[in-house]
């Protein structure tokens, strides 16, 4: 899977998990939760379904790392590599 | 024989506008099943029965505004069923079929009405393929695809009830983005659609009344949070992902318990106060299109944190989608807002009326703490009471405060 290809996937699993939200529009570098507003629970959400479509596992102390797009598509590219 | 009534689900309802049965007359009814779905102003909400019988007549009809109080349905025994069998009436049998089965009534779910509704297309005009010829939001969405563009005359604003009206007379002269021309061939429709904006003047209804009516006291204390979250962590690395915990959890279950020690503020003030002998925390969930809804988590104080956790995976995406149960809107006995994910520290509430109460968690920050005569760095949250003087008074509101955050310092216990 190509990191275009996990962007594409993540930006569709943010859009249904906050479908009032536009996640097209995140640059690379902002925050995800503070950009499209999504708090705790909609971010729990978004782990539970990232977990179930890319069969990894994110432990709760990462949840500090994968702040941005950026950041979240590396930290899934690598695992899925794993 | 027993009246069904329309539901006040919240301060600020005066009516509702039926659009659906799920029952028809001669139907039997348990406690807890769904009658009706009825749109308000926050969203359709299927309305449950709190009594077992048989229903007898519909007195409403699909697509009817119905005021709060008013009789929508009676409920008979079985033995005045049997009786009404044998002896059918004249006046009753008619008006039965007429508002089970109106001429005009379309098979829809809720969700297709809505998205037709704000789209401004007449649902009678798409062709179902759900369950015998059922509406669904896909065929919704194939008739919004099929319009070429939509028609000049549609406004994106839906008119406003008329309760809502006289809070903003202002309204009227704001030109919407569409001219809407003089002869509009279309009728405009005929409830408020749940939008933002219906959202926002019905929590603008319940506040007013409440800063109108309930005199407010307010306090503040503030605790260590290092025992709960150190506890939440290791809670969290033995559970897969899907049982995980948020805080919420552990703040909701201290409210509730501490609410078991200071019955006196799980109670509505209408005529006097009324201890309620469940405790249902209202749990303020913010819409990202602006408003809240607060959805009623049951019985809080004799669930287990998962079982919280699971009420909180239920409630929020329905009350996001405006999409909640009457029971869920009505029965709160408190509620609980967390404001803590923007940073704030400190919250000072208002009360929704008929409750007395209100608890605010702000932001957990980590702050200098002496405790023994040391200092050290915590993660510290500020609880604040916003309680009705009518109900309880200072030293009542102290007590619960200093429950909740006892319970928040043996998070084993909650």
């Amino acid at each position: 899977m190509t990191q275009e290809e996990i962007k594409q996937a993540l930006l569709l699993r943010l859009k249904s998990i906050a479908p009032d939200t536009e996640p097209a529009q995140l640059q690379p570098d902002d925050n995800i939760r503070l950009t499209l507003g999504i708090d705790s629970f909609d971010y729990l959400q978004f782990i539970v379904a990232l977990d179930d479509q890319f069969g990894i596992d994110t432990p709760e102390e990462d949840y500090s790392k994968i702040q941005t797009l950026k950041e979240l598509t590396e930290y899934v590219e690598a695992k899925v590599k794993k | 024989m027993l009246e069904y009534k329309m539901p006040s689900l919240g301060a600020d309802m005066e009516s509702g506008f039926l659009r659906e049965w799920r029952v028809k007359a001669g139907d039997k009814i348990r406690k807890g099943d769904i009658i009706a779905e009825v749109e308000t102003q926050k969203g359709i909400v299927e309305i449950e029965v709190f009594d077992e019988g048989i229903i007898g007549e519909l007195l409403v009809q699909a697509d009817e505004q119905v005021p709060v109080g008013r009789t929508m349905a009676t409920i008979l025994t079985e033995e005045e069923a049997g009786k009404a069998a044998t002896v059918p009436t004249k006046a009753a049998a008619p008006l039965i079929e007429k508002a089970v089965a109106p001429p005009h009534h379309i098979r829809a779910s809720p969700l297709a009405r809505r998205i037709a509704s704000e789209k401004g297309i007449d649902i009678a005009t798409i062709h179902g393929t759900g369950p015998d010829g059922a509406v669904t939001r896909e065929d919704v969405e194939h008739a919004i695809a099929a319009q070429v563009a939509p028609p000049a005359t549609m406004s994106e604003k839906p008119e406003l009830s008329k309760e809502a009206a006289p809070a903003r007379p202002e309204e009227k002269p704001v030109t919407p983005a569409i001219e809407v021309p003089p002869a509009a061939p279309k009728e405009p429709p005929k409830a408020p659609v749940a939008s933002a904006e219906t959202i926002r003047m019905a929590v603008a209804a319940a506040m007013s009344k409440s800063n109108r009516e309930v005199p407010h006291y307010y306090l503040e204390t503030k605790t260590d949070m290092q025992p709960a979250l150190t506890w939440l962590t290791e809670a969290n690395k033995q559970r897969p992902v899907k049982e995980r915990l948020l805080p919420a959890v552990l703040l909701i279950k201290a409210v509730a318990k501490a609410l078991s020690d200071v019955p006196d503020l799980n109670a509505w003030w209408e005529n006097g106060l009324q201890r309620k002998e469940s405790i249902n925390v209202g749990y303020v969930v913010a819409l990202r299109t602006g408003g809240i809804m607060v959805p009623t988590i049951h019985d809080a104080d004799t669930k287990s944190l998962d079982e919280v956790m699971l009420a909180l995976n239920d409630l929020i995406p329905r009350a996001r989608a405006l999409r909640l149960r009457s029971s869920e809107l009505a029965d709160s006995t408190i509620t609980v807002t967390s404001l803590g994910e923007g940073g704030v520290e400190t919250v000072y509430g208002v009360i929704y009326p008929p409750q007395v109460a209100l608890v605010g968690f702000g932001g957990i920050t980590e702050q200098p703490w002496t405790e023994n005569g040391m200092l050290a760095v915590r993660p510290v949250l500020k609880i604040t009471l916003a309680a009705d003087h009518r109900a309880s008074d200072g030293s009542t509101g102290s007590r619960f405060l200093t429950a909740i955050k006892n319970y928040l310092q043996q998070p084993d216990k909650l």
